[in-house]
């Protein structure tokens, strides 16, 4: 008896020390809201980096202190600020991400750092980065300096599938959802905006395709078979069933159960006006049946707003057989905001709540998996990245 | 030598001056970089091209090749570019 009111305590201590926190990447600068132990209420921390364009801030899950920011400027090139000690002080990289130089002067820049990506337990010191114009990068160090990885960022064929600045997303392509396999550190995925789904057994060296399944837009004739008519938007790993993806796609949501190399669009069964178009994928960190994403108006020239300006997340509890609105506590009319890519996230408590950051620049929080909104912070630069910890 | 710094790269060299050294305008940056870590890769990317928002003078004209030869008596300015509204 007593030892188990000593484990009682014991994990009550536990949890009175875990606070959440939300990690906010935006147009203009960085911030971290540091939530109570409810998460009632918010602490705002910054802004960091005032006027940088930070497209990614994460907190490194295996020390629980280490944050990489993915930044540049308007007028200077990009970087990568580290901080040690959960954001209280910065340094930058001492080799950001760069493509290798070409001889003949014609090689590639990094325009910016787009995705950050921390490496699994068994290499605590691995990162990987996705950035535009496309490319893959590895940092051994902790995200102090980064080399280019792997064959792909030259490789012929894929610089094909890439394409160039004019294809892609409006400023510029990008790679992302860089997925690194729990169980084998040697098991990659990769998203391309545009250029499809990849997958990589061997630690980088050979990727094969993963686009069986995927739709294309439609009308113009484009191959399904061909990469290059492929844009992943989001692809995210269920950490409780690595053997599950999820993936929001420019032409609708699907779900990959491998082994099987064929995805399923679990879309259709989304309201017709609302349709299955959108950025972000959220899974849940337990329950791989559950997931999230945010529509948005793909329709005509693609408004990309929150479709009749009434915002909602949609939720599946099932796989994606059927799916159910969650907007109490959001805008009910005219909010014509949207929700880019990486930023919308899960936090990992018991009841989990769900976060997103609006192109307006308003946080949302929506508890019990996104039953109840409430907005916690207003007035942000555009937000880029949503990302949560537990401290 | 002198070198004049634009506000944007004022972080790194903590005022609006900095003295480095080089034959060409190439050895100055390296050694600005040596001096403020970092500084090179926001002006200069990997393909070694000026960055397109960022301007170089030496004694009032332009320079665009970083094998621009320089003396010690010259004053180099780099600038960010009058760009973006």
């Amino acid at each position: 008896m007593a030892t188990t009111r000593k484990k009682t305590a014991r994990r009550k201590t536990t949890a009175a020390k875990r606070r959440t926190v939300v990690l906010v990447a935006t147009r203009k600068g960085a911030w971290l809201f540091h939530g109570d132990a409810q998460r009632k209420t918010w602490k705002a921390d910054g802004p960091h980096f005032l006027g940088h364009v930070i497209s990614h801030m994460v907190l490194d899950p295996r020390d629980g202190r280490t944050l990489l920011a993915a930044a540049k400027t308007g007028h200077l090139g990009p970087t990568v600020f580290r901080s040690t000690d959960r954001g209280r002080t910065w340094k930058e990289a001492a080799q950001p991400p760069a493509f290798a130089k070409a001889a003949d002067g014609k090689g590639r820049s990094v325009d910016h750092t787009f995705w950050l990506t921390p490496g699994p337990a068994s290499e605590p010191d691995v990162w990987y980065a996705g950035s535009s114009p496309q490319g893959l990068f590895r940092s051994a160090d902790g995200g102090i300096t980064w080399a280019p990885f792997s064959t792909l960022n030259d490789d012929p064929q894929f610089r094909e599938w890439m394409g160039t600045t004019q294809d892609g997303t409006p400023d510029g392509p990008k790679l992302h959802s860089v997925i690194v396999d729990p169980r084998d550190a040697r098991h990659l995925y990769i998203g391309m905006s545009g250029g499809g789904v990849h997958e990589s057994t061997d630690g980088g060296q050979h990727w094969k395709t993963l686009i069986k399944g995927l739709d294309v837009v439609e009308g113009f004739g484009f191959d399904p078979q061909q990469p290059t008519f492929h844009d992943p938007h989001c692809i995210r790993m269920c950490p409780s069933n690595p053997d599950r993806l999820y993936q929001q796609n420019h032409c609708g949501i699907y779900r990959l159960d491998r082994p099987s190399d064929t995805w399923v669009r679990i879309g259709k069964s989304m309201p017709k006006t609302v349709g299955d178009i959108g950025f972000p994928m959220v899974v849940h960190p337990r329950d791989d049946n559950s997931a999230w994403v945010f529509p948005m108006d793909g329709s005509g020239v693609w408004p990309r707003t929150s479709p009749g300006g009434r915002p909602a997340a949609y939720g599946t509890k099932n796989g994606g057989k059927t799916w159910q609105r969650l907007d109490a506590g959001l805008p009910e009319s005219q909010a014509w905001w949207t929700v880019k890519r990486q930023a919308m996230c899960a936090d990992n408590a018991e009841s989990v709540a769900l976060y997103f950051g609006t192109t307006s620049g308003e946080l949302w929080m929506g508890r019990d998996g996104g039953k109840r909104w409430s907005c916690i912070a207003r007035h942000l630069p555009e937000i880029y990245a949503v990302e949560t910890a537990e401290l | 030598m002198k070198v004049l710094i634009p506000s944007a790269l004022r972080s790194y060299t903590q005022g609006s001056s900095a003295e480095a050294q080089g034959a060409t305008l190439a050895e100055l940056l390296a050694d600005l970089d040596r001096r403020y870590e970092g500084i090179r890769f926001r002006m200069v990317d990997e393909q070694d091209h000026i960055r397109r928002h960022i301007r170089i003078f030496v004694n009032g004209t332009q320079v665009r090749d970083l094998a621009q030869p320089l003396s010690g008596k010259d004053e180099v300015v780099i600038v960010q570019a009058l760009s973006g509204g």
